[in-house]
């Protein structure tokens, strides 16, 4: 099943028993909290345009209040939008009609969410079946395709359990198979793993972007965490207010946050898990020298192939092994430590 | 009074309609109402024959049965029902006792009504609440429907009902469920409704149609708080067939009305206790199988 990009255009949502004709005076500038005292609505999201990569992850971030909960549920139309569209192949699913609706849910979303929601009085393969169930596959083959992901998320062995006998990371793992064993293209995640430990958290990361190097989903994961945005995101959108504020990959935000807004969010992130060695590699002049280093590499794991090979010069590869540019520990070193104008803050804290 | 001299006359007797008004109007809706049943026995009588049939087997079946399958088959419900010796024991103990002072029979007969009763409540009182958790209207429309239910004193309501059905057991029923579907359709609603938002939510975003959400999450989910409400309603039963011996049911009930009516103590005493006795043995039964239907939230992860 080839995947299929995800286009949000022009989504504005004003919540509240009026709010189709506030769109209008949003659309002239009316601001969230005129709009809120004024007129007693919610501006939950103004002016959305974010086109979501086929087969990619992509990930938007805020705060709380930020609309990101209200933007990944209008993928699935959880929500209705005030005006705009989002398309899938192609089609509005805005505009679908409820039968339509149900279908795509069916057969085109899977949803993971922050509380885990599962079905309490059900066992683990009664949960994980419940995406095939609704869609009427038979038993046994619905078993046999949930058993399947139960194991690959790591829970075997513990198909009869009840969701209470289980951790909240193990929880999470069977949410994740459920999503899984609808064996949708799309992959929703709203802050799927914010509820977790940060140790868990870290290996749920992992056990998403392992399922999505042969999967090739098309992702969308809610996050209030930058670190975790980076990391899983091929692309990201940072919302606020309601509003993107930036879109583009993890590099672009760290190294050209949009406003101040984002260079706070930034300052603390680490650059040498987000830059790659590509974007501050230098021409290369003369011979290669030092240790290889393929293209899209991060700066951190360059630091310490050359730290290995006891070297403080290495020279970049593309994909094909092709030496394309050159690489100091100097530059490396520089570019992964945060900006000098965040140090004094530090030292008075 | 003194303080009448000052006022009015209006502002101090109240201005009531004179007494020739109101019974003419009393008298046209009672002769009206007589007149409208007049009309339908027919058809009245037709509706609520099912309900006699079902109603006399069971009682048949129960009073006609030797007294020790009765009992083995009693004792089989609750111990499945509860999986505890202790009520299991004491359902054994309670029944011997009410055999031992004459009262087998009618105990019976209140068993039967009782059973019956307690069927047609959910039968009625599950899909209406279910209406009400589902549509705000409804459930402003019903509520205040079910507060009369609750409050009207019984002994009103059974004048319509006599008026409608005669005299028998079906009267007796009927009012019997009235008193009792209450707590039935207040907490099936109320169970519906305190149903986790992000389960339903999650069912939703598999593409759940609404009977998919009502089967697989809905109710399931529910079911603690429905249970409670088929307890509260075999509870309210039980307490009802004593009223409703008056319009003709039999069984212990009939005997507290004659024990009242005759300064009879220790009858009334035996057959009040004996009630008692059913209640208990009903309300531990199904509570213990409430429990047990929710075993797997009892298992907490620490």
């Amino acid at each position: 099943m080839a995947s299929h990009a995800i286009e949000v255009k022009n989504l504005y949502k004003i919540f509240g028993p009026r709010g189709r004709d506030y769109v209008d005076q949003v659309k002239a500038g009316l601001g969230k909290t005129e709009l809120n005292e004024k007129h007693g609505h919610v501006l939950g999201l103004q002016d959305i345009n974010i086109s979501m990569p086929a087969g990619g992850v992509m990930v938007v971030m805020g705060l709380s209040g930020s609309g990101k909960s209200t933007l990944i549920r209008h993928i699935n139309r959880l929500i209705d939008p005030t005006a705009g569209e989002v398309l899938y192949d192609g089609v509005d699913v805005c505009k679908m009609n409820e039968n339509d609706l149900r279908e795509f849910r069916r057969h085109k979303t899977a949803m993971v969410f922050q509380k885990f929601a599962l079905l309490p009085h059900r066992t683990i393969i009664e949960n994980t079946v419940y995406g095939l169930e609704i869609q009427g596959v038979p038993m046994d083959e619905s078993r046999k395709r949930a058993q399947g992901w139960i194991e690959r998320v790591g829970l075997k062995g513990f198909e009869n359990h009840y969701p209470n006998q289980l951790s909240g990371g193990m929880q999470q793992r069977v949410g994740l198979a459920r999503a899984l064993t609808n064996d949708a293209d799309i992959l929703l995640m709203d802050e799927a793993y914010s509820a977790l430990d940060p140790l868990i958290r870290v290996d749920m990361q992992t056990v998403l972007l392992d399922l999505q190097k042969e999967l090739k989903k098309t992702v969308v994961f809610i996050t209030h965490d930058l670190d975790e945005a980076l990391r899983l995101g091929d692309k990201i959108a940072i919302l606020r207010d309601g509003k993107v504020i930036q879109q583009g990959t993890g590099q672009d935000i760290v190294l050209k946050p949009a406003d101040e807004y984002i260079t706070a969010f930034v300052k603390e992130v680490n650059r040498g898990r987000v830059i790659n060695v590509e974007t501050i590699m230098k021409p290369l002049s003369g011979n290669p020298e030092g240790v290889p280093v393929t293209i899209g590499t991060v700066l951190e794991s360059a630091a310490r192939m050359m730290t290995l090979a006891d070297q403080t010069i290495a020279h970049v590869v593309d994909a094909n092994g092709r030496p394309v540019g050159s690489l100091d520990l100097r530059t490396l070193i520089s570019a992964m430590v945060t900006p000098i104008s965040h140090e004094p803050n530090r030292a008075a804290a | 009074m003194a303080i009448c001299s000052y006022l009015p006359d209006l502002l101090c007797k109240f201005p009531a309609i004179d007494d020739t008004t109101i019974r003419m109007a009393r008298k046209s809706v009672d002769d009206g109402f007589k007149a409208l049943v007049r009309e339908y026995v027919n058809i009245i009588d037709a509706l609520v024959q099912p309900l006699q049939w079902f109603l006399n087997y069971l009682e048949k079946l129960f009073v006609s049965s030797p007294w020790i399958i009765m009992l083995a088959v009693m004792v089989a419900i609750v111990y499945y029902g509860s999986r505890d010796l202790r009520i299991t024991i004491g359902t054994i103990l309670s029944m011997f006792l009410i055999g031992l002072v004459g009262l087998w029979n009618d105990t019976m007969v209140t068993l039967a009504m009782v059973t019956v009763c307690t069927f047609i409540a959910i039968i009625v009182g599950l899909p209406i609440g279910i209406l009400m958790a589902r549509s705000e209207r409804a459930q402003s429309i019903i509520n205040p429907i079910l507060d009369v239910m609750q409050t009207m004193p019984s002994f009103v309501y059974l004048i319509p009902v006599v008026m409608i059905f005669g005299i028998g057991k079906v009267p007796g029923l009927i009012a019997v469920v009235i008193y009792a579907v209450p707590p039935m359709i207040r907490l099936t609603n109320l169970g519906i409704r305190l149903v986790d938002k992000e389960v339903l939510e999650a069912a939703d975003a598999f593409g759940s149609s609404p009977w998919q959400r009502l089967k697989n999450v809905q109710m399931p989910l529910a079911l603690p708080t429905i249970m409670a409400g088929i307890n509260q309603t075999i509870m309210m039963s039980l307490a009802m067939v004593v009223v409703a011996s008056m319009v003709g049911v039999g069984g212990l009930g009939r005997n507290v009305l004659q024990a009242i009516n005759n300064q009879f103590f220790t009858v009334g005493f035996f057959n009040g206790f004996a009630l008692v006795a059913i209640a208990i043995i009903f309300d531990r039964t199904s509570q213990a199988y409430g429990k047990r239907l929710q075993k797997h939230s009892e298992v907490i992860h620490g």
